[in-house]
């Protein structure tokens, strides 16, 4: 089997043990104090939290090095984009300049500019670890009831188990379909030219969607002859109850938004100015 | 009489797309605790009996119905297809794709969670169906940890929870390996006794169903009716084989030694055929008349050969286990074995799609390692199991033509090509057809032409045959040898043990990643313990000639085949 960047990796740890609706509540909260403020103090402090978080989960660096090394690409070349098309961006927000050097005619480096980047960078550094933990450590069987006990609908919910389900047969099926058409002529080694590659990739995607059709109906059939969608409610096999520790977990998530939020827009900026 | 649970009455169906009925003047009462087969080859409508069963006709496959239908005393016109549900639990075809739960445990449970039932009661419910099916161990497991038949099992315990009446399984055993399929209706038939509710198999393997005892058999033709009888006289009427269905090999074998099959005889079952000394004295004698017949085919020059082969998918498997054997040219030969015995993994080392850990695979005694999948393909020629899971081209002279447009050839050298390959495949007054006016049938020779237009030394197929009625295995089965006539060599993996014995002089057998056997068909199926250890299943001929005394039973299994080949071609011809 291929090795899979991303999956649910199986500890004993007090993190693993917390519901699936704990750990979605408390992600959730977590990705939007982060994506919220730009305040330099929260982020430090939140970056310190994860990180406590981390090691408790007992997922190490490796397990998840494949998306974290994704992660790092896409942050460098955010970075690079945001220098590229506002190198003043920073000056704008911290409403001040010290040039510190110069590139090349306007590509000015301004300590405000890189304070800037440094917050960009502590933020995704602050969202990812914790994006990649939920998933590393939440059972999938717990994903679509999570979702449905913070009011998501159990069809939308249980859209999200099903592709969880389908994925690793699809991909099954790409590769089967991409070897047999591969030992037909078809070249989808780095040789041939890009349209003749594009070319290529029809003659795998057509058998496959038609077989994803087809499964598509199969499920369909199967889910509506056990009664999927009879009640406006359902009760989930998976779920347990939340007990002292996810109480806990949810009580920190509620103080990091206070907390973040309150001392984010203190002076009535989400930035941390201290340029001035 | 208690009311029927199913009651067809003078009833007819058209699909909104299509153009004509598909069912016309179905007349079926089916009552509590029987057991019913409903058997007929593809496009006979026995499917669409069964979407009307189970609700899936009208709620999922909308179209105009004449008569009357009445499932558990109710209208399914009238009712939603849940209601429908609690009646007729119904198991699919496919045991992958009807899975929908990430674990077994969750896929048992999915109807009680539809259903709104307490966690801590649905907990228990699960445990004593999984009990039941005998997957309580299994809780935990995700679909890609089981076998097949486990996921079948699965299957039944989800629909067992809701205690229906019911029970309808279409094509239980087309995904299954013998060994598997013959646990599966053994499990059916138990779970029959324990809930007492009516069991409707359709299927058109007809011997493999009845290894356990059915009331009646349905037999359809053409979106009609046109058997509905005991099993026992069922078999007794030469009908069936007119209708695309085979009839169990051990009453082909009394027939052609003259042995007339009445009801008297107990034609149900192998076992409990009472055949008077009279009876197998015809059996005898036609076994020493036949004594010529048996097959010596020359030995030609080797083709392929593996020596040594090993593979793991991961380091810490072993998926193949120092394989050796070789291909001589002009073959035709069956690779067995149990789900999951290395058979697939074997051909997409071969293809080059996975490189082996240690071992060599020679063509012509030229090791094939440094080629790439593109190289070897020339030579050695892969079919997938689907003839969907290939075609890629609209256009079936497109499709065939796709392989060649890599190879810098000139218009016409392919136009030439493709027109000799279309020849061959008996395809070519289809050249101008799109892909998607074909038959199943079709479509997988169009997948076929287009691995034999790059003139491949060998062909390897997967599950040539699989799904498919009598009438279209016949067509594929006769088509391959044809071309193995002319000079290809044929190597099939297969879980048709009919196959195996009447296409294949020879058979490799493997289990768990080694080979364990490497010789005649005939011989794989009447040796007991390799049989056992294969998955496999032995031939009813094997009971039959033990049963009538004739001590080799392996010269009986070849003779028969011999027989029954010239006595198809007498009748062709």
């Amino acid at each position: 089997m291929a090795r899979v960047a991303l999956n649910y990796i199986k500890r004993q740890s007090p993190v693993h043990e917390l519901t699936g609706t704990t750990k979605l509540v408390f992600f959730l909260a977590w990705s939007i104090v982060s994506m919220v403020t730009f305040d330099t103090r929260v982020l430090v402090c939140m970056l310190a939290v994860g990180a406590v978080i981390f090691k408790v989960s007992k997922i190490t660096i490796r397990d998840i090095s494949v998306v974290l090394g994704l992660a790092a690409i896409f942050l460098l070349l955010n970075n690079l984009f945001i220098y590229l098309f506002t190198p003043e961006y920073g000056v704008e927000v911290y409403e001040s300049r010290d040039v510190l050097f110069t590139i090349v005619g306007r590509y000015t480096v301004t300590a405000q500019q890189l304070f800037y980047h440094l917050n960009i960078t502590l933020k995704v550094i602050c969202v990812v670890p914790i994006a990649l933990l939920f998933i590393a450590c939440t059972d999938p069987s717990e994903f679509a009831s999570s979702l449905a006990r913070i009011g998501v609908s159990y069809r939308a919910g249980y859209a999200v188990s099903l592709a969880l389900r389908y994925i690793p047969d699809v991909q099954r099926e790409y590769r089967n379909i991409s070897q047999a058409q591969q030992a037909r002529g078809i070249d989808l080694s780095g040789k041939d030219k890009l349209l003749t590659r594009l070319k290529n990739s029809v003659a795998i995607l057509l058998p496959l969607i038609m077989s994803s059709i087809n499964r598509i109906e199969v499920v369909s059939n199967a889910m509506e002859l056990r009664g999927f969608g009879k009640e406006k409610k359902r009760t989930w096999y998976m779920q347990r109850k939340l007990n002292r520790n996810d109480w806990l977990a949810i009580a920190l998530a509620a103080a990091i938004v206070a907390v973040g939020m309150t001392v984010t827009f203190w002076d009535g900026s989400r930035f941390y100015n201290p340029f001035l | 009489m208690a009311q029927p649970i199913i009651s067809f009455k003078d009833y007819g169906f058209q699909y909104r797309a299509q153009a004509s009925p598909t069912l016309h003047h179905i007349n079926l009462d089916i009552y509590p605790g029987e057991k019913v087969l409903i058997a007929g080859a593809s496009g006979s409508g026995k499917s669409t009996v069964g979407s009307c069963i189970n609700g899936l006709i009208p709620y999922a496959y909308p179209g105009e119905s004449t008569g009357e239908l009445w499932v558990g005393g109710k209208d399914p016109k009238k009712e939603s297809i849940f209601t429908l549900s609690q009646i007729v639990g119904t198991v699919l075809q496919d045991t992958d794709g009807q899975f929908i739960g990430l674990t077994v445990g969750e896929d048992i449970a999915f109807a009680l969670e539809n259903d709104c039932i307490p966690q801590d009661e649905m907990k228990l419910t699960v445990e004593e169906t999984a009990k039941l099916v005998d997957i309580d161990h299994h809780l935990a497991y995700a679909p890609h940890e089981l076998s097949g038949g486990q996921k079948q099992r699965v299957s039944l315990a989800g629909v067992m929870v809701e205690h229906v009446q019911a029970l309808l399984f279409d094509e239980p055993l087309a995904n299954l390996d013998p060994a598997a399929g013959r646990v599966t209706i053994e499990l059916i038939d138990e779970v029959q006794k324990r809930t007492g509710a009516a069991v409707i198999i359709i299927e058109h393997r007809l011997e493999d169903v009845l290894w356990r005892s059915v009331d009646r058999i349905v037999l359809m033709n053409e979106g009609r009716i046109v058997a509905d009888m005991p099993t026992k006289a069922f078999l007794a009427d030469t009908k069936l084989l007119e209708h695309g269905i085979r009839e169990p090999l051990y009453l082909t074998a009394l027939r052609y030694a003259g042995v007339p099959i009445t009801e008297e005889l107990e034609p149900q079952h192998v076992n409990s055929l009472r055949l008077l000394e009279e009876h197998k004295g015809q059996v005898r004698a036609w076994y020493q008349k036949n004594e010529g017949l048996g097959r010596a085919k020359e030995q030609r020059r080797e083709l392929l050969s593996v020596e040594n082969l090993s593979f793991g998918y991961t380091s810490d498997v072993q998926n193949l286990k120092n394989i050796s054997f070789s291909i001589r040219e002009g073959e035709m030969v069956s690779i067995v074995g149990k789900n999951g015995a290395g058979k697939s993994t074997l051909a997409k080392l071969i293809c080059g799609f996975e490189k082996p850990t240690s071992g060599r695979i020679c063509l012509e005694g030229r090791d094939l390692l440094g080629d790439t999948i593109k190289e070897r393909a020339q030579r050695i020629g892969y079919v997938m199991q689907n003839p969907n899971q290939m075609i890629s081209k609209p256009m079936i002279w497109d499709e065939v033509e796709m392989a060649l447009l890599a190879g810098g050839m000139s218009a016409e050298e392919r136009r030439e090509r493709v027109e000799d390959t279309l020849k061959i495949c008996g395809l070519y007054p289809f050249r101008k057809w799109p892909v998607s006016a074909l038959s199943f049938g079709q479509k997988k020779r169009v997948t076929i032409a287009g691995i034999l237009v790059q003139q491949p030394r060998i062909i390897i197929l997967d599950e040539p045959t699989a799904g498919q009625d009598y009438h279209h295995y016949t067509e594929i089965m006769e088509f391959l040898k044809g071309l193995n006539e002319q000079g290809f060599t044929i190597i099939m993996i297969t879980h048709d043990m009919h196959l195996m014995l009447e296409y294949t002089p020879r058979a490799i057998a493997f289990c768990e990643g080694e080979l364990l056997a490497d010789t005649t068909a005939a011989h794989v199926l009447n040796d007991p313990a390799l049989v056992r250890r294969a998955n496999l299943k032995e031939t009813s001929l094997y009971t039959l000639s033990m049963a009538c005394g004739i001590e080799n039973p392996q010269a009986f299994t070849e003779r028969f085949i011999a027989y029954e080949e010239a006595h198809r071609q007498r009748q062709e011809g």
